[in-house]
């Protein structure tokens, strides 16, 4: 990633629960000054694999190595790491100024100076000073995660974890956010590990993605590679609405889909693949005058139509396969609901992809 | 009714039965016993001439020594209770998981057995003789005196008996510290003792000052622990209004007493109460 040396390397790392795995040897190395997203369904081990980076739990084989030293047996309280929590864990008894002060006053710096540093983060982060003596329970949501934010800051930490602190915040808020903390990366340089069950905050803010699936790794890549070519059905309808359609290779670019009965012309075939998936993502479809106008057409029936802001998608349905059209608004579909349409997509837009 | 209606919304008019209730069931009792404390020594009429002889005659006898054993031992009580129930509460709620209920159970079970047999069990423990002092000597052919009759044994009975009032309010302030706050101070750079100091004890504090209160008010007011283990050799003062209302029949004096206890440690609970804003320690206001 762009040449800089990797700060945190993790080798083979895993953690089990009696017999459960919830990590299983996941390697990975992370560079200074990177936004590394892991995203994830619930489950998937990510909280697991966040907590042994921030030491609040020990893993039980592998390693973590901060700028190549081990840090396994480091606790939490001696990491120069710091965690930016779901719930944000605030200390309801504390004002804003003293949540935010607290890793200082815990090292034992005096008053002034870390009043200084406080209000110097809290205009950074765009809280009013006089916020400074409330108490952080009268705070709205965002400006909460603005406290909690200050209060990982003023640790001054290398790494600075993220366990999904904007998940139950609401879209609107949720999104302006993303942007600030995106802002808030290039601002101070420091190193960004967020975790997510939302594939599309990670591809908003990150500059590195992993993937994780039932405690591994299954993909990394940059938000673009990881949109563009994803290696897994997993992956792919994990980023949102695709059409996946079971296939089996037949030709250096072309698959066979014994659902329709029909071939596909698709990007090459990688070697080794035998039976898979075919995803199109859902701008990539048209609808069709003729079947000459795309190098892959199906016949379909319109269903039914969602209105998404600036796109509109259509639910097209051939025999019982529902398929996701989409198209901006200005490109809307002509016809109305149950017309008989052809869509179509080329073969550059077909991915293939494993289970 | 429709006059009352204007008057009263549907809410008061609603909790009028309770207000009766209360006045009957509640305040007026106490205020009886608040008019008896002003009317002359060894008499039973209420509407007669008031004085504050009754009060007077306290302070001028040795009243005010059951008055400072009472305070003092329910002071101690409370104290060495907290310094016990603390790791068990944080055992029930952090450390224990499954076991907890079972916990819970062998501290909850000897509530049902009356105050009084209880502690007459631990005269039988303590006796010459008895459990105890009888085993030391057929094994150990040891004959040390008995602690019954002691102050120490009247602690020891109060905070036997005390111990669930204070136990169970701190272990619900235990539990309500949330585990992401205690680990976010540790993240912080918090040592253990730190995390407690800051975090931990400050936001349990509203259950830890309930079970304060709780066992203060009920200590304060202990009696059995006295007379049945401590052989009365000390006299609280809620035996000293029991003596007054029954074998002087000095109601009177006795209910001088007993509003004279009320105001005390009703002065004290306040100074506690506005000492420890509750819901300021929780972050409401």
């Amino acid at each position: 990633m762009n040449g800089r040396s990797p700060i945190l390397q993790l080798h083979n790392l895993t953690k089990t629960f009696g017999s459960f795995t919830a990590v299983k040897g996941i390697s990975l190395d992370i560079s200074e000054g990177e936004f590394f997203t892991i995203v994830g369904p619930s489950g998937s081990g990510k909280t697991t694999l966040l907590r042994m980076l921030t030491g609040m739990e020990s893993a039980t084989s592998g390693d973590i190595l901060l700028r190549g030293a081990r840090i396994n047996d480091l606790p939490a309280n001696k990491r120069p790491t710091c965690m930016v929590f779901q719930s944000l864990a605030l200390f309801p008894h504390r004002t804003v100024g003293q949540n935010i002060e607290f890793s200082q006053k815990i090292k034992g710096v005096e008053p002034a100076k870390r009043k200084a540093r406080a209000l110097q983060l809290m205009a950074q982060l765009r809280l009013p000073e006089n916020y400074y003596d409330k108490s952080v329970t009268k705070c709205s949501g965002g400006e909460r995660q603005r406290v909690a934010l200050a209060r990982a800051l003023a640790y001054d930490p290398d790494i600075l974890f993220f366990d999904e602190p904007l998940s139950a915040i609401d879209y609107k808020l949720r999104k302006t956010l993303e942007k600030e903390l995106k802002d808030i990366h290039r601002e101070t340089g420091k190193t960004f590990i967020y975790i997510t069950h939302s594939l599309e905050e990670a591809m908003v803010m990150s500059d590195r993605i992993g993937v994780m699936r039932s405690g591994q790794l299954v993909q990394v890549g940059s938000p673009q590679q990881i949109y563009s070519s994803p290696g897994t059905k997993f992956v792919s309808e994990f980023i949102g609405d695709v059409n996946v359609i079971g296939v089996r290779a037949t030709a250096t670019t072309g698959v066979h889909a014994a659902e329709f009965g029909v071939d596909f012309v698709t990007q090459p075939v990688p070697a080794g693949f035998g039976e898979g998936h075919l995803v199109v993502r859902p701008e990539s479809l048209r609808f069709l005058g003729s079947r000459s106008e795309a190098q892959n057409c199906l016949e379909g029936r319109v269903y039914n139509e969602y209105v998404l802001g600036s796109r509109i998608q259509y639910q097209v349905r051939v025999g019982e396969h529902v398929f996701i059209v989409e198209k901006l608004r200005q490109q809307a579909f002509a016809g109305s609901l149950d017309d008989q349409v052809l869509i179509g997509w080329d073969a550059k837009d077909s991915i293939l992809v494993t289970d | 009714m429709t006059t009352l209606g204007k008057i009263f919304g549907p809410g008061t008019r609603h909790a009028v039965p309770l207000i009766v209730f209360l006045l009957i069931g509640f305040a007026a009792p106490l205020l009886a016993v608040i008019g008896f404390s002003f009317i002359p020594a060894r008499t039973f009429e209420l509407w007669q001439s008031w004085s504050l002889d009754n009060y007077i005659e306290i302070f001028n006898s040795t009243s005010y020594l059951s008055f400072l054993w009472s305070l003092g031992l329910a002071a101690i009580t409370v104290l060495i209770l907290a310094i016990i129930c603390y790791p068990i509460a944080y055992g029930l709620a952090r450390v224990f998981g499954k076991y907890s209920t079972l916990v819970t159970l062998l501290f909850t079970i000897p509530l049902f057995v009356s105050e009084n047999v209880r502690l007459y069990g631990w005269v039988l423990f303590f006796i010459k003789n008895g459990v105890l002092l009888g085993t030391l000597k057929a094994w150990f052919g040891i004959e040390p005196d008995s602690w019954l009759f002691t102050s120490g044994i009247i602690v020891f009975g109060m905070v036997y008996v005390y111990l669930p009032f204070m136990l169970f309010p701190m272990t619900l302030g235990v539990s309500m510290v949330p585990d992401q706050t205690r680990d976010a101070a540790f993240d912080l750079g918090a040592t253990r003792w730190q995390v407690f100091k800051e975090v931990e004890l400050p936001l349990s504090m509203p259950g830890i000052m309930i079970g304060f209160l709780l066992s203060f008010v009920l200590a304060v007011g202990a009696i059995a622990e006295a007379k049945v283990l401590g052989g009365q050799q000390i006299i609280p003062i809620s035996h000293d209004i029991e003596i007054a209302f029954t074998y002087a029949q000095n109601w009177p004096l006795g209910a001088a007493l007993a509003v004279l206890l009320m105001l005390v440690v009703g002065t004290l609970v306040l100074f506690v109460l506005r000492r420890f804003d509750l819901d300021a320690i929780l972050g409401r206001r």
